[in-house]
């Protein structure tokens, strides 16, 4: 795994605007590597006839590889190196990254995730729907929140009741 | 051979009740109808369905699961011709012919050549699978664990190194993997690795929250960053047919994709972009109407759909004979033999024969199914490539969240899904392949229990990691895949 193994780059056209950001990721890979090592020191050592290298060496080597490849990115990146942006039926990506649509989608997930216990599926899981369609741009409300609960019922029914699926009823217990 | 014969006809005698046939036809159904929808893919349509198969016996979840896998990639292909926007790397070149012929007005043509080019090619490659499997298993079957080690390195060599643009992002995203499948406690000695204290952890991460996070909420929250605003155009459709004319350009580049296809299916670094790449060049060639295509010639679409399909029955030799998975699906239903309790291996031939047979039974079945249902409901399917795009990727993130939160139950597993999703959205802003990381997740546990089961075999003597001539043969081609840069440059010198 050395620099060698690293083939050139599908430069893009525009080669003056380097994507910067690409040196966030190697920070990240780094900081992986230095969290798995430290984490691996910790491991209580246990060798035994059974098992002669016990818990720690593959984190270990997976530590001292993430900090390598995180090295070699790096330097492809000054190299001109760029990762191509993954395209798709529904992605333009002309337009640069709608940070608004992310983080309501955000929000509705995670308020999916706090509420799913208390106010049981039905409920968070129609807030989760109805959340992330108006993040994504829906605007006939009454249309979306029917379809919201409609699905999230069907759902329920269909897998929990049906299938033996695990979803919380909440505090529609005894009501659904 | 004969008794792999009976045991097949035994796997047909399993799924033909009402019961397994319907599963099977709700397989298909669901497998095409998202696997039409934009943004979703064949793995991520496994991964979604997952949670909902856990009530089911195995047999009737992998009945659904072969379903879905050749339901899904009908459906792309359907996709990749109405919209001229593919949404797999592998329907590329089936947009290259199909989008012009659809333009033409022969879309009707497009999606039937692809239609029963599927069916050839995924008959005749389920039928290899059934030759080709118990041959590599009975090679594999005397393997020790240096070997399988071996194996698996050069599993994850190959999927980091030879499919994809950039190996340093490969091995990235195979590290990320494999640090995540070391998560939990370690199986020989109880000790917990990078579990940081929290007790939900210290079962490991569940496969299905991995795949659901990286394939499904990754992909919503990217494609959310990026919506094309205006709906693409779709164009039109009527009943899928093939006139006489038709059928007599389409019928070899359907054999000769099956046969380019299968192979690189089989091998652990072959994938569906080359065979169809190669099988759209070779069309090209020897075409009697050479000046149609870029215009729309239907050899186009032929052979690229049939190279497609038959590597991905190809795909699923080394999965079920090895263990060993080569494509995202593949991945995510190695993933659902793990979530059964099913180990995947040489021994699964062996140890869960009625399970293999079935599967591979239901494969067939599927196939049929496919046609006969596919064919007059393609305008029904071309209707879903209009469904809005908010209702769809609110509902992939309702799925999503649904699948994940069942697996155990507990909420925390929603805030890992995010951050898994928040991962699987970065790798896909910095050019990051994802199928590396979900392999890494997958085998990385199986190959450290190889690895020490070796060392412990050569009783802690380094060497025994090393093994015997099958293992070195592995890493000898291990050693030509990461040196395969340099050597391209030595071997094209002298031009």
């Amino acid at each position: 795994m050395s620099s060698a193994t690293t083939t050139p780059e599908r430069r893009s056209g525009r080669a003056a605007a380097r994507d910067r950001a690409q040196y966030g990721v190697c920070a990240f890979l780094a900081l992986v590597g230095v969290l798995v090592l430290v984490d691996a020191v910790q491991i209580g050592h246990a060798t035994s006839s059974n098992d002669p290298i016990g818990p720690r060496p593959v984190p270990m080597l997976l530590g001292v590889l993430l900090i390598v490849v995180a090295a070699v990115y790096a330097l492809d990146v000054t190299r001109g190196g760029t990762g191509e942006p993954e395209g798709g039926e529904d992605v333009d990506l002309a337009s640069p990254i709608d940070w608004r649509t992310v983080l309501l989608l955000v929000a509705a997930f995670v308020v999916n995730a706090l509420l799913i216990e208390r106010l049981g599926w039905v409920i968070s899981g129609s807030l989760l729907f109805f959340g992330a369609a108006f993040a994504l741009g829906s605007r006939r409300y009454v249309l979306t929140l029917a379809i919201a609960i409609a699905l999230s019922l069907a759902t329920f029914y269909g897998f929990a009741i049906g299938l033996g699926v695990n979803l919380p009823a909440g505090i529609l217990q005894g009501i659904l | 051979m004969i008794e792999n014969l009976t045991n097949l006809l035994d796997g047909f005698g399993n799924i033909v009740t009402p019961m397994n046939l319907l599963i099977a036809l709700i397989g298909v159904t669901v497998g095409t109808a998202v696997g039409v929808l934009p943004g979703i893919g064949p793995a991520m349509t496994v991964a979604l369905l997952l949670p909902v198969t856990y009530g089911m016996e195995p047999a009737q979840a992998f009945i659904m699961f072969a379903a879905i896998f050749y339901g899904g990639m009908y459906g792309g292909s359907t996709t990749s011709i109405l919209l001229n926007t593919p949404g797999e790397s592998s329907s590329v070149v089936t947009a290259i012919e199909g989008n012009k012929m659809a333009k033409a007005g022969r879309a009707a043509q497009a999606l039937a050549t692809a239609a029963i080019g599927s069916f050839v090619a995924g008959t005749i490659g389920t039928l290899l699978l059934v030759l080709v499997m118990p041959m590599m298993v009975s090679f594999a079957i005397d393997l020790g664990a240096p070997d399988y080690l071996a194996i698996m390195v050069l599993g994850f060599i190959a999927v980091s190194a030879v499919l994809g643009a950039s190996r340093i992002r490969g091995f990235a995203s195979l590290l990320l993997g494999l640090v995540i499948g070391l998560v939990g406690i370690d199986r020989v000695t109880g000790q917990q690795r990078l579990t940081l204290d929290i007790p939900q952890l210290a079962d490991g991460i569940d496969v299905v929250v991995i795949a659901v996070g990286i394939f499904a909420v990754g992909e919503a929250l990217w494609v959310a960053a990026h919506l094309r605003r205006k709906a693409s155009e779709v164009i039109p459709v009527g009943q899928p047919w093939l006139g006489r004319n038709d059928w007599r350009r389409s019928w070899k580049p359907w054999l000769r994709g099956t046969a380019l296809g299968f192979p690189f299916g089989v091998m652990p670094a072959g994938g569906a972009e080359i065979p169809t790449f190669l099988s759209y060049a070779t069309e090209k060639k020897l075409s009697k109407h050479p000046e149609e295509f870029g215009k729309g010639a239907i050899e186009g679409v032929a052979g690229p759909e049939a190279a497609n399909n038959a590597s991905a029955a190809g795909t699923l030799v080394p999965m079920l004979a090895l263990g060993l998975p080569t494509n995202a699906t593949a991945a995510v239903m190695l993933a659902a033999f793990q979530s059964y309790g099913i180990q995947p291996g040489p021994l699964l031939l062996e140890r869960e024969s009625t399970l293999v047979w079935t599967l591979i039974a239901s494969l067939f079945v599927g196939n049929l199914l496919l046609l006969v249902l596919n064919l007059p409901l393609a305008p029904a399917w071309a209707k879903l490539l209009q469904i809005p795009r908010h209702y769809l990727y609110a509902g992939i993130l309702f799925f999503a969240s649904m699948g994940a939160y069942a697996v155990n139950a507990q909420p925390f597993d929603l805030f890992l899904l995010l951050i898994l999703g928040a991962l699987g959205f970065g790798m896909r802003r910095f050019g990051l392949p994802v199928l590396p990381l979900i392999v890494g997740v997958i085998l990385g546990p199986i190959a450290e229990r190889q690895g020490r089961m070796a060392l412990q075999l050569s009783g802690g003597d380094l060497s025994g990691l090393l093994g015997g001539p099958v293992s070195y043969l592995i890493y000898a081609a291990i050693v030509v895949i990461l040196a395969w840069p340099l050597l391209r440059r030595y071997v094209r010198r002298p031009k």
